[in-house]
């Protein structure tokens, strides 16, 4: 079974040399600690290319936060623009890859990420349009809930955040592709068997 | 014609009257109108709506505006960081349209363009798709989404010049741009005014054209998440 590092190293290895790409919050965030020696520029969707790392103790600045609000910093090849622009670029497919988080995925690539009927609702943000818009969208979440239900679902029972979207799943279980007709196995974490992975799943595999 | 105006309240006199549409910039806390939340505040302009990302939190931003109630309705991305905003949302006091960030910032720059509708893939499939028209392109389907006309467009830049050319700092600059463009006056307030001519006229982040009155104050500036790094 991996970690969360294991599951950020491991969707770390989805990213290509020269890629523009968008993290999100949480285990997301951690991809970044893994690429490596490959060219990769992140996006923050508040209107910035060449995300830097959080600033030094006392360096922070006010005017320079990514879109979880978190202070950060620039780097040599950082460009600032606005909000239409930057989702101009989301939507317009420029963006080769976003790393999300995820309460439910389905067989057929729908995503629930977004809120919880009930519950306190704090509304999507960017989800909606960053999953409609980028090349490629790749989930990072646990494999099943907290009472070991599976989160790879035949249909998803909470709000969409976007129909179709999914490309590829990583989970503490193993990496599974969204193919025609459901999921298909891509590896299986350590120490975890194809049989433990089909067992945890809820949704087709095919 | 001079647009140089003492402070926000002078800056937005006139102005103001309830029941009105706001549209604000800012991204968290970061680039927001700080004074002239204020002003509306001291002013005491009721049922107001507003477009603006987000509802700022509790003591600062359109927080202020909601402790007073004097917002009506509120249309955003996300409003995950107030908790007085979630308590008059869940008791019906106050109403809201969640839009997605994109689309929210998309209707404003449309608005400001002349443009009263456009269609996106943004939210194909969900609920913000619910009674909106749908319509295919080249097989693929998208959602009619309508551009914003606010009756005013409070924001917040970094310089200006004496003819309301704008420059806006870092990630600050977020979406005061659109909401200025979609006011139908625009009050921007600065940390600095600068004498025209002072500027690059290549570097211009927004041109005057969309600016009517401007003010320079003091910004408190919050920071909402302070993450830092051990030095290595």
């Amino acid at each position: 079974m991996w970690d969360r590092n294991q599951m950020a190293e491991r969707a770390a290895q989805e990213l290509e040399d020269g890629m523009y790409v968008n993290l999100g919050i949480g285990i997301p965030t951690l991809v970044a600690n893994y690429v490596g020696d490959k060219d990769i520029t992140l996006q923050s969707e508040n209107g910035m290319l060449g995300m830097g790392p959080f600033p030094i103790d006392g360096e922070e600045d006010a005017d320079l936060i990514n879109a979880g609000k978190q202070t950060i910093t620039e780097m040599d090849r950082t460009a600032y623009f606005d909000s239409a622009t930057s989702f101009g670029m989301i939507r317009g497919g420029k963006i080769a890859a976003a790393i999300l988080g995820a309460m439910e995925v389905a067989e057929n690539g729908d995503l629930a990420n977004w809120m919880i009927p009930g519950k306190l609702v704090k509304g999507m943000g960017g989800a909606m349009d960053l999953v409609a818009g980028v090349g490629r969208v790749i989930v990072v979440m646990d494999h099943t809930s907290k009472h070991g239900d599976s989160k790879l679902l035949k249909e998803c029972t909470l709000p969409l955040t976007g129909k179709s979207v999914v490309d590829r799943i990583i989970t503490n279980l193993g990496v599974l592709d969204v193919v025609e007709g459901g999921l298909r196995i891509v590896e299986c974490a350590d120490g975890v068997s194809e049989d433990e992975l089909r067992a945890a799943t809820d949704a087709t595999i095919v | 014609m001079n647009k140089i105006y003492p402070n926000a309240a002078a800056a937005l006199d006139g102005l103001l009257h309830d029941g009105m549409f706001i549209a604000a910039g800012g991204f968290g806390l970061c680039g927001i109108p700080e004074l002239c939340l204020s002003a509306i505040k001291d002013a005491g302009t009721k049922d107001l709506t507003f477009a603006s990302n987000n509802a700022g939190v509790d003591d600062f931003g359109i927080g202020i505006l909601l402790q007073t109630r004097q917002v009506k309705k509120m249309i955003s991305s996300y409003v995950g960081e107030n908790a007085e905003f979630m308590r008059q949302y869940l008791s019906g006091e106050l109403e809201l349209e969640f839009n997605p960030q994109g689309t929210l910032a998309e209707r404003m720059r449309a608005g400001g363009c002349g443009i009263p509708g456009f269609y996106t893939k943004t939210g194909v499939g969900t609920v913000i798709a619910e009674g909106k028209e749908h319509k295919d392109f080249n097989g693929e389907t998208f959602i009619l989404e309508e551009g914003i006309f606010a009756d005013l467009a409070i924001v917040k830049a970094w310089k200006a010049d004496e003819t309301g050319n704008l420059i806006f700092r870092k990630t600050a600059r977020n979406f005061n741009p659109p909401a200025a463009m979609c006011g139908k006056t625009c009050v921007v307030e600065v940390e600095e005014i600068v004498p025209t001519g002072s500027l690059d006229p290549d570097n211009i982040h927004l041109p005057g054209i969309y600016v009517h009155r401007i003010v320079q104050g003091q910004h408190e500036k919050r920071i909402e998440q302070r993450t830092v790094r051990e030095k290595t």
